[in-house]
């Protein structure tokens, strides 16, 4: 992940505009907030493969980023957006970090869906040669 | 410590198994045939490593990789990732998660199974895969049934359950359960933060508590 650079953001915004879209977003405190400090409140969301259409999109801000985007009946939102995936060309993927490098917000955009469901083998033998049990 | 033949682990997230890995690396020691069921690949982790080197998209993949390199370190013989969700173990079909455990048991025949005690182990996903072992193990006939030994993490969960009935010092064990825990290299920084440089604070990596579960 690299800091975002807003105009190439921006380009990748406009190229997703007017089609349906797969969109992937969260916001969280970490699941072991309260746990760690008592006044604090766990909090934590996400919405993962959602199809929304926007009419346009928009990043602002001086970093942290804002990102907005106008649906036919209503907005995305996101503040916070700190780091994107510049090597990605089929998604956009954006994240906003704190200073440990944990991540806050999480924005993402995809004309494909995210992988939701995991192919996991089982694997015996992890201690010898690893061999993939079918 | 105890002698076992076949132990069956089931735990929700890469890197929960680090909570116990020397006491697992001692029981393979001891000749155990250990299986590790890993529910998810705690793809919804916060960490992406520091500095940041995974995203969202990229984390499962990573995580897969860093749990089979924990497991290698550790010497568990037999990996089973489930790939349910990560967060989503409570709201998984019941019914169908207890039928795939019960399978598993049935077909393994452990003498022991560890998991997260239900109600005191602070992430959802901990309590949901305890309470689904606890529930399963209450089905099979009291005479055949594995004991269940627990890990408990909640702030004064020893005032509702009770002190743990088993501490094993790992001492011996320290460059397997180091290994493992540093295997999770996206997570690592978070688990530990500076205590593996520490010999104060590794020093308490050396006792591993576990509750055995009293099933009516
Ligand atoms: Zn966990």
């Amino acid at each position: 992940m690299k800091s975002i650079h807003t105009e190439d953001v921006q380009r990748r915004l406009d190229a997703y505009k007017g089609q349906p879209i797969y969109l992937h977003l969260e916001m969280t405190t970490g699941a072991y907030a309260s746990h760690q400090d008592s006044t604090k409140l766990t909090a934590s969301t996400f919405i993962s493969n959602a199809i929304i259409r926007y009419s346009h999109g928009l990043i602002t801000g001086h970093g942290p980023y804002r990102v907005g985007l106008k649906t036919g009946q209503g907005w995305v939102y996101s503040e916070g957006l700190t780091h994107w995936d510049d090597s990605d060309n089929e998604r956009l993927i954006m994240a906003g970090h704190d200073q440990e490098g944990k991540l806050v917000v999480g924005l993402q955009l995809s004309s494909k869906p995210f992988g939701t469901v995991n192919e996991c083998e089982d694997i015996t033998e992890v201690t010898g040669n690893k061999e993939i049990k079918k | 410590m105890e002698r076992y033949e076949h132990i069956l682990v089931v735990l929700p997230h890469p890197d929960d198994e680090g909570i116990i890995a020397g006491t697992l690396a001692a029981y393979i020691a001891q000749g155990a045939r250990i299986t590790y069921v890993c529910l998810t690949l705690g793809e919804m982790g916060r960490n992406m490593g520091t500095p940041p080197f995974a995203n969202r998209v990229s984390l499962p993949s990573i995580r897969k990789q860093e749990l089979i390199d924990a497991c290698q370190n550790i010497g568990i013989q037999d990996l089973r990732m489930w790939g349910l969700h990560d967060k989503t173990v409570e709201f998984e079909d019941q019914e169908r998660l207890d039928e795939r455990l019960l399978a598993t048991i049935s077909e393994l025949k452990p003498e022991l199974i560890m998991t997260f005690y239900p109600g005191y182990s602070v992430h959802p996903d901990h309590d949901a895969t305890g309470a689904a072992v606890i529930r399963t193990v209450a089905r099979i006939a009291a005479d055949t049934r594995p004991i269940v030994q627990c890990i408990a993490l909640s702030k004064g969960c020893k005032e509702m359950i009770g002190p743990p009935d088993i501490t094993h010092d790992v001492s011996r064990y320290m460059p397997q359960k180091q290994a493992a825990i540093r295997a999770h290299r996206s997570q690592f920084h978070h688990l530990v933060g500076d205590s593996f440089d520490k010999p104060d604070k590794l020093a308490r990596f050396t006792k591993e508590r576990l509750w055995t579960y009293k099933l009516s």
